[in-house]
């Protein structure tokens, strides 16, 4: 099925269009039958699944697939493009989302109005993102996941999550607001919007336009900058995903990947080695930035009082240590870069379903790190503990350490090796120990409490962390082919050329019928 | 024309940035709307200013922008407004719903306490 060329031609957009559909069946459905829509959002979630490892196990062979919506040849219409690093991204996206529509059952689903829906389109406006090839469409998807994600962040209500969600939904409007005009800017001087087309103009540009090209260039670094949580612009992160409900703050950690992806993406094809005037325009800021981040993130983790703000800094955290692989430049440490991104993103959704689980066994104290009795399971969430605080902090065996250790290496051949060294280890250490603490007080400072007649979670819910913790596991055993996976995505990244010669090669497909002659054999 | 119309994207920005910046969610939300109004006419503007030329290729005129106006602009515009209305719509009734939960219209929520405990 997967090499018929028939499937490949449309399978690119199914997976955006496909969330598109569930979504808008489960509107009318979610409110009367909340089993069946939950079910058909786990089938979609299951599906994408599918879909996105038949994708990747295409890309995997080195092509890059362009797909032209409406037939419009590029670069007049809008156009997809998949390649390795875009597989690879849909399938993560789906993990994720899988947990977070297992966890979802019968627990969060049940609080509000319309959580798979939301889902759904949240799904979506993440694949089309991790898809598109076209600048503006780039910001329509942005656009369509930011507002999923503002109704998901609101779900369940209540004052702390309503106060989250205004300093959210504002920054990430300027946000947009600010994306629109480097779109336009880059339109107003190119007159194109394709990003391969982008890509040869800018080499093209005469020189007095250089001031505006290399505006328009950074204005964009700082709107994927607000995505991906970056130093000046990621305060509004650490509120928002300790307020969200769980199986959405899960799902959130893939979306800070929306930002990182985007500036890998863009700074590589657009503005890189050949970008004109604008080429390597990130280069002097990024890493810089991104060590910053690091370093803030590790304190915040340390000053972190309640659980659920410490994995939000891990987050962002992690997000520094993929910025930082981003900004250092070359295939190999992009490369170890989008290793380390597989498994931070599940470790962290992992997480924010376990403190949950967490809280919900030690009643008033929830996620505060204070001692307080658990009265179940606390074998089970211990060990749940254990494992993903080894992923996240980047301890042997796991795929942190991993992601780590592949970086360092290939920061070595970097300009700066020491200060990238020096603060991927101290930002793990003060992570280690911060991790080693929060779990010493909440499972060992206290003993087990009297039942509290506590109804056990629905099975789904229970599932949900299991396999996110097993799939953590799984990065670290399958690390020779991912990390194999990850490179050839990485040096690809950087072979801009199949990328551009895709999008603008790819012919339209012959009609197959036409208003004066009817259907064509 | 160019001059008063980049005056005018320049005060709607500057005017927005200024309330954006202020403490009350109804002055924020007013600065996102002046700034979203800068946004679109800099759209528009990008497609070059053209007066009295239409944006659908003619019979017998060549197909090129000396003739006609952009109309990719146009329709670029229209998405930003229809996402900027929205969006500007829910921020407003988060805001609403805000003020009925902490009772104040303050972006964080109450007066002088801005954040709680140990976030």
């Amino acid at each position: 099925m997967v090499s018929d060329p028939n499937f490949l031609e449309h399978a690119i957009v199914a997976p955006v269009v496909l969330p598109l559909l569930a979504g808008a069946a489960l509107v009318p459905i979610e409110g009367r039958w909340p089993r069946l829509a939950s079910a058909l959002s786990l089938a979609t979630v299951l599906a994408l699944l599918a879909l996105g490892t038949a994708l990747a196990a295409h890309a995997d062979t080195g092509a890059v697939e362009a797909y032209l919506l409406g037939n419009w040849p590029a670069p007049f219409g809008i156009a997809l493009a998949l390649d390795r690093l875009s597989a690879l991204m849909l399938v993560l996206t789906a993990l994720v989302a899988l947990g977070a529509a297992l966890y979802a059952r019968d627990g969060e689903e049940s609080r509000g109005a319309h959580f798979h829906a939301l889902l759904q389109f949240q799904l979506m406006g993440l694949n089309g993102a991790f898809l598109t090839a076209d600048l503006f469409n780039l910001f329509v998807f942005f656009e369509v996941l930011l507002i999923a994600s503002y109704g998901l962040l609101l779900h369940g209500g209540g004052p702390r999550r309503v106060k989250a969600a205004i300093h959210y939904v504002a920054f990430n409007l300027t946000g947009s607001a600010l994306f629109l005009i480097a779109v336009a800017l880059l339109y107003g001087l190119t007159g194109t919007l394709n990003m391969a087309d982008l890509a040869e103009r800018v080499t093209r540009l005469p020189a007095e336009d250089a001031v505006l090209l290399k505006t328009a260039a950074l204005l964009l670094l700082v709107v994927f900058s607000v995505k991906a949580a970056l130093l000046p612009l990621y305060f509004w992160l650490p509120d928002t995903y300790s307020a969200a409900a769980a199986p959405v703050a899960a799902l959130f950690a893939i979306m800070t990947k929306v930002g990182v992806y985007a500036i890998a993406r863009v700074y590589t094809l657009v503005f890189g080695d050949a970008g004109g005037a604008a080429a390597q325009v990130a280069q002097p800021w990024l890493p810089w930035l991104a060590m910053g981040t690091l370093l803030l993130a590790a304190q915040g983790v340390l000053a972190a009082s309640r659980l659920r703000v410490l994995v939000a800094y891990l987050v962002v955290a992690s997000a520094g240590t993929l910025l930082l692989a981003l900004g250092l430049g070359t295939a190999q440490t992009v490369g170890a870069g989008l290793f380390y991104l597989i498994n931070s993103t599940l470790a962290a959704a992992a997480l924010f379903l376990l403190i949950d689980r967490i809280g919900a066994a030690r009643g008033d104290a929830d996620d505060a790190l204070t001692a307080a009795p658990m009265d179940s399971g606390r074998g089970q969430l211990g060990t749940a503990y254990f494992v993903l605080a080894i992923a996240v902090a980047g301890l042997p065996p796991l795929a942190g350490f991993l992601g780590k250790a592949l970086l360092l290496k290939a920061a070595t051949a970097s300009a700066w090796p020491v200060p990238v060294w020096g603060v991927v280890l101290v930002s793990s250490f003060a992570l280690i120990v911060a991790l080693a603490r929060a779990g010493s007080v909440v499972f060992w400072q206290a003993g087990d409490a009297a039942d509290r007649g506590n109804p056990q979670a629905p099975a789904a819910q229970r599932a949900a962390l299991p396999v996110l913790t097993l799939l953590v596991v799984a990065i670290a055993a399958l690390a020779g082919p991912l990390a194999d996976y990850t490179q050839a995505a990485a040096r690809q990244l950087f072979e801009r050329r199949a990328y551009i010669d895709a999008v603008l090669g790819k012919p339209p497909a012959a009609p197959l019928w036409n208003p004066r002659e009817g259907l064509i054999k | 024309m160019s001059l008063l119309l980049a005056l005018g994207v320049g005060v709607l920005t500057g005017t927005g940035v200024y309330l954006l910046l202020r403490a009350r969610s109804f002055d924020t939300i007013l600065g996102l709307t002046l700034l979203s109004y800068a946004v679109n006419l800099f759209i528009f503007l990008m497609g070059r200013i053209k007066v009295g030329a239409p944006p659908i290729v003619r019979k017998g005129m060549a197909a090129t922008l000396e003739h006609y106006a952009d109309p990719l602009p146009q329709a670029l515009v229209l998405t930003a407004i229809v996402i900027g209305f929205g969006m500007t719509a829910l921020l407003l009734a988060i805001a609403l719903r805000a003020r009925a939960e902490t009772g104040s219209d303050h972006v964080d929520g109450a007066e002088g306490e801005s954040r709680e405990n140990g976030v």
